[in-house]
């Protein structure tokens, strides 16, 4: 596509482009090694300010009592906002209109709440009485809803996306609205979106880091003791940075592939892609 | 012990490798309080029915403290048992039914849910920055004060914060909702509301706020961390009274705290505590409160 | 009920801070999105790989992660010491929503006709002319969908701020609920009920220009 939007570039042109790149690269590296310079000039190099990371204590409570109940969270919530999406994103399919309309309002609602403010309800109303098990629960509880409903966004536009054909045929040999959704509808539905799900997994991840606010443990609850005990804001934030990119970025590998085997290479179902939301056009529209 | 940049690439990139195993930080425990001792045979010493004796025979005990306040109640990442003033006063506590620090079961409360926690019995004592006050005594029991205590500011060593009117215009940090914050803010300051009040002192050290307000007590801990950085001024000008918190269904729990802490205050055993936590900051061991007494049952 | 109604003007003044927030970020973030995109989709190598490593590491680092380094981590190594707490926040949540806005922007670019950038080569107009005159537009267009939904995230996420020294409505609700704690139900709802008005407001505004835009051509 991007070709489209200059001609092949002629020679002036590409020596041009490389006295750019030349410029960019030599003004990056400067940027990086200065940058690199200032730290050391500020100390932030220094060792002790590293060592927790190096320590085996450390290490292992960052990664079990950090990003493992980071990850345990996570999934926990997107399996639960499976079934909450599933009931509700069919619910807003149902042939009766108050069905219908209450399933929107549901959906409608926790989209448009902060997932934060929604964590802090849950934790207040419920959580703070239940101990370690409250705190857990409040960042599952609000993940749980806000994805649910999310995802009941997906599934729907996924049922939808099923050829209308296969509704037809199915309607057609004599099955009933209940089979033609389990056995027609979702399995197709369900290899469609697969991929939107994995990448929910990701928003779901990197909403845990807001379980800090109830004090709910996880990689940024444990990152927050460390720099509270060691001074070392800095380097702290970017082993946190690190370690939720590199999950990230597998989790997001996992999709493109599951995206390949599954669907082949059509665009992706359209979900939202920032941490707290967005859906496609036709969702957005029926907000309104 | 300065190691060059290189070496602390090498050192990160071991890390990723996953063969962490070099590091050594924060082996560093040197506080520690007064050497209780544990009392033996403890349950023949409370009378049969008595919330005392069923702790003491069962061996456990569940404190309820504060995990981010050093000098308070502070417990590290990787720490078993928290250090600070609070859990010295648990530990006196705890050895007086015959329970051994270890055998404590710690659990972290936050401000907001002190009260829930001692109602729904999910903690035995409540001993964490927690202030007596008529509202709280409706809900839950109190005994103590075991100190006392009023908000003030932690300002940093070179600053030209020495009175309350000062602050006016000025930005000052605690820990969002609440009502030291409040009181701050009547009287002129910028609030800063911070998640905890280490972030909150990290702000101060850093100089993107002027100060940090909240119970002296905890100002002190701080002080304690950075007596070279930091200080603690104004005169407390509100009072807060620290006491045990209890459920209000074993009443007589109460006589037990304040007799025990009485006898902690009268053989030393309090002064060594404070000056093993708070007392670091540099202040002078403070003459132990006289405790209330405690409501007729 | 009656503390929340009392105090209302304090609600009022959370979410003003709020639509401060989101207003200046929203602003920040098209701008420096919009940027780039330009790298993205340009015909030098250096820019595209900045561009795209910019977006793949912002897009997986939580929000929070961002705050903390522009709040905590940032004034221990000097920086951003003095600068006021709302351009804090609005950096904060610039970096972050940038990267989505470059996304949103990418999605409509290629949603642009082929023959439309073709014919701009064709008539001689360059990789910036092209882009400014004939691409961008067409593509804020088609973008408008995507970049409101991003931009209804960001209006959320600005409640990331609360424990970062800004009392803005989530910040406030906490402040509610920690001194009526009768009250949950009440409060939730009250401050719910303010971000589905500016969520609802800003799906209609792009609604309205959808439908605006779709009549113009």
């Amino acid at each position: 596509m991007t070709t489209v939007l200059f001609d092949a570039p002629g020679p002036r042109t590409r020596a041009r482009h490389r006295l750019y790149t030349v410029v960019t690269a030599v003004a990056i590296v400067a940027a990086v090694v200065g940058f690199i310079a200032y730290l050391n000039s500020k100390g932030a190099l220094a060792y002790h300010l590293w060592e927790p990371f190096v320590t085996p204590q450390y290490v292992r409570a960052l990664l079990v009592d950090g990003l493992l109940k980071t990850l345990e969270m996570a999934f926990a919530s997107v399996l639960f906002a499976i079934v909450f999406g599933v009931v509700f994103g069919v619910g807003k399919l149902s042939d009766h209109a108050w069905l219908r309309w209450i399933c929107l309002l549901v959906v409608e609602f926790f989209r448009a709440v902060p997932v934060l403010l929604l964590m802090i309800f849950v934790f207040f109303y419920w959580g703070i009485t239940h101990d370690e098990f409250g705190r857990l629960g409040s960042v599952v509880i609000a993940l749980t809803l806000y994805n649910g409903a999310v995802l009941a966004e997906v599934f729907r536009a996924g049922i939808q996306a099923v050829q209308k054909g296969q509704a037809e045929a199915a309607y057609a040999i004599g099955l009933r609205k209940t089979q033609v959704m389990t056995s027609i509808l979702l399995p197709q539905a369900v290899k469609i979106m697969l991929p939107a799900l994995i990448s929910q997994c990701v928003v779901a991840v990197k909403d845990t880091s807001l379980g800090m606010y109830v004090a709910a443990p996880g990689l940024t609850f444990v990152g927050k003791q460390i720099y509270n005990q060691f001074h070392n804001q800095f380097q702290t934030a970017i082993v946190m940075a690190a370690l939720y990119i590199a999950v990230n970025l597998l989790l997001t590998l996992a999709a493109t592939w599951a995206q390949r085997r599954l669907v082949g290479e059509k665009k992706p179902l359209d979900v939202g892609m920032t941490a707290i939301s967005t859906a496609g056009a036709e969702t957005q529209r029926s907000t309104v | 012990m300065r190691m060059t940049r290189i070496k602390a690439a090498t050192a990160a990139t071991l890390l990723v490798l996953g063969l962490a195993a070099c590091g050594n930080a924060g082996n560093d425990n040197s506080d520690s309080g007064p050497d209780v001792k544990v009392s033996e045979n403890a349950a023949d010493s409370f009378a049969d029915g008595s919330r005392m004796k069923e702790l003491a025979q069962s061996g456990k005990i569940k404190i309820g403290v504060k995990f981010d306040q050093p000098g308070i109640g502070f417990k590290g990442a990787t720490d078993k048992i928290p250090s600070g003033f609070d859990p010295e006063m648990g530990k006196i506590l705890a050895a007086s039914l015959g329970i051994k620090p270890d055998d404590v079961e710690w659990t972290e409360t936050i401000s907001a849910n002190r009260e829930p926690f001692l109602q729904k019995g999910q903690v035995d004592l409540v001993i964490a920055s927690y202030s007596m006050t008529p509202e709280r005594q409706k809900i839950v029991g109190q005994a103590g004060p075991y100190y006392v205590t009023g908000q003030q500011l932690l300002v940093k060593k070179d600053s030209d914060i020495s009175k309350l009117d000062d602050v006016k215009g000025k930005q000052v940090c605690s820990v969002t909702g609440s009502t030291s914050l409040d009181q701050i803010e009547a009287k002129g300051a910028k609030p800063r509301g911070f998640d905890t009040y280490s972030e909150c002192v990290d702000q101060v050290l850093n100089g993107t706020v002027d100060a940090m307000t909240t119970d002296g007590a905890i100002l002190m801990g701080y002080a304690a961390e950075n007596p070279d950085k930091l200080k603690v001024v104004v005169d407390p000008f509100s009072e807060e009274r620290y006491g045990v918190g209890y459920s209000k269904d074993h009443p007589e729990m109460c006589q037990w705290i304040v007799d025990t802490i009485k006898k902690a205050q009268d053989d030393g055993d309090w002064a060594k505590a404070f000056e093993a936590t708070l007392g670091k900051s540099g202040v002078d061991t403070p003459e132990p409160p006289q405790m209330d007494a405690c409501p007729s049952a | 009920m009656s503390e929340i109604l009392d105090n209302f003007d304090l609600v009022l003044r959370a979410f003003w801070l709020t639509i401060q927030l989101a207003v200046l970020s929203g602003i920040a973030s098209m701008v420096l999105g919009t940027l780039l995109v330009a790298m993205r989709i340009g015909p030098v190598a250096v820019l595209r790989g900045i561009a795209t490593t910019y977006v793949t590491l912002l897009r997986n680092t939580p929000l929070l992660i961002i705050f903390i380094f522009i709040f905590i981590a940032a004034p221990d190594l000097g920086w951003f010491v003095h600068t006021p707490f709302l351009v804090k926040g609005v950096i904060a949540v610039t970096l972050y929503t940038s990267a989505f806005v470059c996304e949103s922007l990418r999605a409509g670019v290629n949603a642009v006709p082929l023959g439309q950038a073709e014919a701009a080569r064709a008539i001689g107009m360059t990789f910036g002319q092209n882009l400014r005159h004939v691409v961008l537009p067409q593509a804020f267009r088609a973008s408008v969908p995507p970049l409101a939904s991003t931009l209804i995230a960001m209006t959320k996420n600005t409640s990331v701020a609360a424990v970062f020294g800004l009392m803005e409505a989530t910040a406030r609700m906490r402040w509610f609920t920690n001194r009526y704690t009768d009250d949950t139900i009440t409060i939730f709802i009250v401050f719910a009920i303010g971000y589905i008005i500016l969520v609802e407001v800003l799906s209609l505004g792009s609604f309205g220009l959808e439908r605006r835009w779709k009549a113009a051509r």
